[in-house]
């Protein structure tokens, strides 16, 4: 992978996945070429603390839940709203739907990798991470078809590999890493 | 729904050009990432493979419009959704709502009217809902007669009880409706209060002037132009010093009027109309 050849990195996680994103964006080079945005199932109507809960040791990062409309911009992290599906816009917008439940999520992983599939094609790295159900699968096979990369952590080193796995049968061309690989994958994307 | 029906952009725009000349409805200026979405569920559960098959049945097939408009628009909602916001609205919002001898509250894009009866409920606990007029709108006529019925599947109610007292409520929810099998119906006292109406926040004009407008998580479906256009048909109907209410995600900063509005409450998104 060359410079300027990724716009933006999408990582999607359930059960046992936040230590793991934690890791990932400790890795991030400083400053990042590109957006990251996540996506984790977690629970609606609660004061959501998950911008704490990824805040980081490196204090440049921010993580930060997009308004709807709000444009992406590179060296940012972006988290997905609860009880939203998060959705790209042509414009390299953000747009927030709260439309019906997709595999059981609101946020839904499928619906924000499909999304950034048809927007950023090539320029797509999907990454998804520990979970017990098998969201996320669809929406890789539709980055990998417009030539993007898929990552999945290699589901021994998963709290709840039920997710990665279902991922990994469903795309044989998904590379199947350890966090500590992808951590230096993410580390050298600038370079 | 894993298995969605592909579409390109540019057979989503010959639909929309479709829809606006067969049926008049224009949803040239929705978001296209969703409308996207939305058309091709709405294939997949017709079980259409080409846009040419939507597109007949939509100049032919004069009940499908009906069933399409359902389906393609969000009638996803919730009683006290963001219990946070509800909490803000009756610390800071109702109060000053007092001190009007008829208050006019309006929600847009009402969906099946979850929130409007939630409403209803703060202002009832506030004293205020013998002297508020009520009106709710949406484009989708099938969601105005649901909304009118006020049914509530009791599975859901479990939620909202919890939505409720999270928002500051001290009553027992159970006051406010009658179960009965599988439904809770919200009390006749609330339906009775509230003018349910067809307004298309595309095409539609100001009707009334208002103290206070709810529009939560309807914007999130227009483009940036289209946001702009429903931000300024809030403020000509909201009285000075009216409130408006947009979801909690929803933001005016991308609005060539926001200077018009003071934010009230940052976090639940509540703005005033300045003077």
């Amino acid at each position: 992978m060359t410079k300027n050849n990724v716009d933006i990195v999408v990582i999607g996680g359930s059960a046992g996945s936040i230590p793991v994103i934690c890791e990932l964006i400790e890795a991030l080079p400083s400053p990042f070429d590109f957006a990251v945005v996540i996506v984790i199932h977690r629970s609606k109507n609660v004061i959501s603390e998950m911008e704490q809960i990824l805040a980081v040791k490196r204090k440049e990062i921010m993580v930060k839940e997009p308004d709807d409309k709000e444009p992406i911009q590179k060296n940012c992290v972006y988290l997905a709203p609860q009880n939203y599906h998060l959705l790209i816009e042509e414009t390299h917008s953000f747009c927030l739907d709260y439309s019906e439940l997709v595999s059981y999520s609101r946020p839904s992983i499928d619906v924000t990798f499909e999304s950034i599939a048809e927007i950023y094609t090539q320029k797509a790295v999907s990454i998804l991470l520990s979970g017990a159900n098998g969201d996320g699968s669809h929406g890789m096979a539709e980055i990998i078809a417009r030539g993007g990369t898929g990552i999945v952590q290699e589901p021994s080193t998963a709290e709840y590999p039920v997710m990665p796995q279902l991922a990994l049968d469903a795309n044989a061309e998904a590379k199947a890493w350890t966090p500590a690989q992808i951590s230096t994958y993410i580390h050298t994307l600038n370079v | 729904m894993d298995s969605q029906t592909q579409l390109t952009a540019e057979e989503l725009n010959e639909i929309i050009q479709l829809i606006y000349t067969q049926h008049g409805y224009d949803f040239s200026d929705y978001a296209r990432s969703s409308l996207l979405r939305r058309v091709a569920r709405c294939m997949t559960i017709a079980e259409f493979k080409t846009s040419y098959e939507l597109k007949y049945h939509l100049i032919n097939d004069k009940s499908f419009f009906a069933w399409f408009l359902e389906t393609l628009t969000v009638n996803v909602t919730e009683m006290f959704r963001d219990p946070i916001f509800y909490k803000e609205l009756r610390e800071k919002v109702i109060p000053t709502l007092a001190s009007y001898p008829i208050i006019k509250v309006w929600h847009a894009g009402c969906a099946t009217g979850e929130e409007v009866y939630s409403m209803a409920i703060l202002l009832q606990e506030a004293g205020l809902l013998n002297r508020t007029k009520m009106y709710a709108t949406d484009l989708n006529p099938v969601n105005l007669e649901r909304a009118r019925q006020g049914i509530i599947p009791l599975k859901q109610i479990k939620e909202y009880t919890t939505n409720y007292i999270k928002s500051g409520g001290t009553n027992d929810f159970s006051a406010y409706y009658t179960a009965q099998y599988d439904n809770a119906i919200i009390h006749k006292e609330y339906r009775e209060e509230v003018v349910f109406a067809r307004h298309n926040l595309a095409v539609d004009q100001v009707f009334n002037e208002f103290q206070l407008i709810c529009c939560r998580n309807v914007m999130i479906y227009f483009n940036q132009e289209l946001q702009n256009r429903a931000v300024h048909l809030f403020h000509d109907s909201l009285s000075p010093l009216g409130y408006l209410a947009i979801g909690i995600k929803e933001s005016l900063l991308f609005t060539d009027i926001k200077e018009q509005f003071e934010a009230i409450s940052p976090l639940a998104r509540i703005y005033r109309r300045k003077k």
